[in-house]
């Protein structure tokens, strides 16, 4: 792969050395500030007394993390064994995020080879129509699918009319909805950084490959997929770290009745609990989590460039 | 395109001119969702000549939170319920009037005068008040529904139609009601049956969630609904075939109220506001518009009819409702680990 001559030449991007710094900058003050602060605080209030209906009393306590890591039964003064609930709670978010990623990426890869495959303006028009769900709000997509999917919605009547099933489908506020309300909600993200990557893809190489007797499967695991495969994960990672703080689906469409990690974290804040350093100690727990998958994403790009 | 463009300049021009011969002053109100007509807003606004905004908050909890976030100092007036009075004024959150600086303060109904919570009115008056109970679909069940066995150990045809209110103190102070043990018990054996009946009763509950309560049950995606009982009058309204239960171990009543806050930045505007609402008349179109009861004396002659024979606002004489406890903070986590275990 590595070996292989460049077929066109892009000239040098040094050209424009010189405007590096006036061209990040804003990016740098906004995510500086916006990003950057409130993380830090987070990451300071995680390590700070509770106080009782919600703030923070300014003294340093680990309770936070003790609570996420170790049960001490119901009044809290049993000897200390493991606590379930919380890793369970991620464990379920992380399930039903991957399960997205991967369904996402199922249907997103046909979908986006399809579209960099079609030539002239045929296929500006199906990026545009990738793009028509997002002109309407998440909240209101995921309030209609709720609609479209309850026991007596149009989806239920629909297969009853043609006699596909003889009750209606119990899909409202079940884990399957919630994946539903995922995959659907996410799967743009997977299409468009794929597409990006198909379409730098020189089908030369394609030909390449069956002239050397390759056959398809082995041409699409050898050839296409190593080839694209940057996009591949750039679209794994905006499905999958969404996903894994989603609330809107978890809430209207699972029936908000198992917290995932977004409703734990927001029913410290807003609810009776009104525990902000547990809070904060699950949102830096998250976050570690994003940055190792993240970190290991990093990794195997600097791998490919070797 | 051009047209286009010129008359929305006009459109804002025109609007911007509206607003800057009404800006005499402002009024922030930080308000449940739902909960107040804006006729009535308008109204206010264009007696006073006073610009009014509003945000609104789906939770006691929510609004305590995003006010102990920093919201504090830019809201004159909020609506919390009577348990969270309590809360804020020992938070300091609350700011004192004199009768003098209220006169309407006469009209308040003498039982909701001298209240717990705020004895003699000092920083809050009533706002409305009703009761949290839960309403059945009487086309999916013909039976007694007097009992809160209906929520918490429903019959086999109830089962997974039901949604709970996603609030923790009074689906708390309700399953204690069904145990027969008081709220806020700091008995542990109290505490474990709490915890298992919850355990127990999950199963059978199809969602949790306080926004979507009236629509569950007319949509019939529910058939029983825990809700307050002027969404229950809603529901009913809406086409639904409602009962709403008053059941025989008890059911929670509450009052929501109009609080000064502390830092108010428009604390005259904010006392004209909360005057502004008891008159009668007032009071009674916020009654007519969400279904409760004022706590405002000579309300009647501007009730609507169905409001004011609707079963939800008249109550047996008995069971009495009793109102949710504010909990120790000891007992209050344990409430927590409940609530957690509940959703885990």
């Amino acid at each position: 792969m590595a070996n292989l001559p460049k077929t066109t030449s892009k000239g040098s991007a040094k050209t424009y050395d010189g405007l590096g710094i006036p061209l990040i900058l804003p990016a740098w003050i906004i995510i500086g500030f916006f990003l950057v602060i409130p993380v830090a605080m987070m990451l300071v209030y995680s390590f700070l007394t509770k106080e009782f209906r919600g703030g923070v009393i300014w003294e340093f306590s680990i309770g936070a993390y003790d609570q996420f890591f170790f049960y001490r039964g119901l009044f809290g003064d049993s000897p200390p064994t493991i606590e379930w609930t919380y890793i369970g709670i991620f464990w379920r978010s992380i399930w039903q995020a991957g399960l997205a990623t991967f369904f996402c990426l199922l249907i997103g890869f046909p979908t986006a080879w399809f579209i960099a495959t079609r030539t002239g303006p045929n296929k500006t028009i199906w990026l545009f129509l990738i793009t028509i769900p997002y002109w309407v709000n998440l909240l209101i997509r995921t309030i209609s699918m709720k609609f479209l999917i309850r026991d007596n919605g149009p989806l239920n009547e629909f297969f009853l009319s043609l006699g596909l099933i003889s009750e209606p489908l119990h899909i409202i506020n079940t884990n399957f909805a919630v994946q539903l309300g995922l995959f659907y909600s996410y799967l743009p993200f997977m299409v468009l950084p794929i597409y990006a990557a198909v379409e730098r893809y020189n089908f030369a190489l394609s030909e390449a490959a069956a002239d050397l007797y390759a056959s398809q499967t082995v041409t699409l695991t050898q050839v296409i997929l190593p080839t694209v495969k940057p996009g591949i994960i750039a679209g794994c990672i905006l499905v999958f770290v969404p996903s894994l703080g989603a609330f809107l689906a978890p809430d209207l469409l699972g029936g908000a009745k198992n917290f995932m990690i977004g409703s734990l974290i927001e029913e410290q804040f807003k609810g009776a609990a009104g525990n902000w350093p547990f809070g904060a100690a699950a949102s830096m727990i998250l976050l570690s989590l994003v940055l190792i998958v993240l970190t290991f994403y990093a990794r195997s790009q600097t791998k490919d460039q070797i | 395109m051009k047209k286009l463009i010129k008359l929305g300049v006009a459109a804002l021009t025109l609007s911007m001119a509206a607003n800057i011969a009404s800006a005499e002053g402002k009024l922030s109100i930080y308000h449940w969702f739902e909960y107040i007509p804006q006729e009535l807003l308008d109204k206010f606004s264009a007696q006073y000549g006073v610009e009014v905004t509003m945000d609104t908050f789906d939770s006691n909890e929510a609004m305590l939170a995003s006010l102990k976030a920093g919201k504090m100092g830019s809201y004159d007036v909020a609506v919390p319920g009577d348990y969270m009075v309590e809360i804020m004024a020992g938070d300091g959150m609350l700011d004192t009037f004199t009768k003098a600086e209220m006169p309407n303060h006469g009209n308040i109904m003498d039982q909701w005068v001298n209240v717990g919570f705020d004895m003699g009115r000092k920083s809050s008056i009533p706002y409305q008040w009703g009761s949290t109970s839960f309403s059945v679909n009487r086309d999916d069940y013909k039976g007694d529904i007097n009992t809160l066995a209906i929520v918490f150990d429903p019959p086999a045809e109830l089962q997974g139609k039901i949604n709970v209110l996603d609030s923790q103190g009074e689906l708390l102070a309700l399953a204690s009601m069904y145990l027969g043990i008081p709220q806020c018990t700091t008995d542990r054996d109290q505490l474990k049956a709490l915890n298992e009946l919850l355990q127990n009763a999950k199963p059978h509950w199809a969602s949790f969630g306080s926004d979507i309560a009236k629509d569950v049950l007319v949509s019939g995606d529910a058939s029983v609904g825990m809700i307050w009982s002027g969404f229950s009058a809603k529901a009913r309204e809406e086409g639904a075939n409602v009962e709403y239960a008053f059941p025989k171990e008890g059911y929670v009543v509450w009052m929501d109220n109009v609080v000064l806050l502390k830092d108010a930045p428009n604390r005259d505007n904010a006392l004209k506001f909360m005057n502004f609402l008891l008159e009668p008349e007032n009071a009674a179109a916020v009654t007519n518009y969400a279904a409760y009861t004022a706590g405002v004396k000579g309300t009647e002659p501007h009730l609507s009819d169905a409001v004011a024979n609707s079963p939800e606002s008249n109550p047996p004489a008995s069971p009495v409702g009793e109102f949710v406890q504010a909990c120790s903070q000891e007992v209050q986590t344990v409430y927590d680990t409940i609530w957690t275990n509940l959703k885990k």
